[in-house]
């Protein structure tokens, strides 16, 4: 299936997040993905960073949830896509998270923004009440 | 569960921890526990955490391991973390998180020197 930007989704997994094991499962997954499709040691630790910074917060703030990964391909280079999604209460404060420096109890307030850093692509859709999703891709570098 | 699932071995004064793969929150969390009552227990004048066998440390993973060094220093030992693989020590930099006042050295021979001098230099005074 390839889409308008020309990016094909070679495969796709899809992941329940109900418990922290959940959460260790996914980044093990995306790990070895990242591996697989050939991701220095250095990129595929940035997506399995990012992946367990916001897997855990769809699991302590969102109560769980979702995630899907899409083994993708441009054509030249292949990629991760991510994407994790919670019916938590949603993030409040998207700017700010996304700024860091949104501390909760359980996070420094790192996880949105330093995940964005460690990523070519993440996007937040949040409403108050009704949840989080989180899409973010990574790729091989040339 | 998870409560002394991580090695914690006295070598000299010191102790010496060796953190593996894929680290559960909770697992962390009674690590810190575990290593505070065994500094106590041993009085244990240096702390070595081991972290080369970790291929994923986030920020919650992060912060509990230089809180660890924080807390032991309140209790007069001081901690060095070692064997940081490079992929790992670039993505806490690259998230903004620097462990800040963490002592650092490449491997656990490194460290126990480190925590040797510093315990000499102390003596002296």
């Amino acid at each position: 299936m390839t889409s308008a930007d020309g990016v094909t989704v070679l495969r796709r997994h899809e992941m329940p997040i109900r418990d922290e094991d959940d959460v260790v499962l996914v980044r093990r997954k995306v790990k070895q993905l990242a591996q697989a499709r050939g991701f220095d040691a250095f990129a595929a630790a940035a997506i399995t960073t990012a992946t367990s910074e916001i897997t855990r917060n769809a699991w302590v703030h969102g109560g769980g949830g979702r995630a899907i990964i899409e083994e993708i391909s441009d054509g030249d280079r292949m990629g991760l896509r991510l994407e994790l999604k919670d019916e938590g209460p949603g993030i409040a404060d998207l700017d700010r998270a996304l700024a860091g420096g949104y501390s909760t109890a359980r996070s420094m307030g790192l996880g949105l923004s330093g995940s964005k850093r460690l990523v070519d692509d993440l996007e937040v859709e949040t409403a108050v009440g009704r949840g989080t999703i989180v899409r973010m891709e990574k790729w091989t570098r040339y | 569960m998870a409560r002394g699932s991580i090695p914690i071995l006295r070598v000299g004064d010191t102790l010496l921890a060796t953190v593996h793969v894929d680290l559960r929150d909770d697992v962390a969390e009674a690590f810190q526990e575990d290593v505070l009552t065994e500094l106590e227990k041993r009085r244990a004048a240096g702390l070595v955490i081991d972290v080369s066998g970790l291929d994923t440390v986030d920020t919650y993973v992060a912060r509990i391991l230089a809180d660890t060094g924080r807390m032991a220093r309140l209790m007069g030992a001081d901690t060095v973390i070692v064997g940081m693989r490079p992929d790992v020590a670039a993505t806490l930099i690259r998230m903004g998180y620097a462990m800040d006042g963490v002592l650092t050295a490449m491997n656990v021979d490194d460290g126990m020197a480190n925590l040797a001098a510093r315990a000499a230099e102390r003596k002296r005074g």
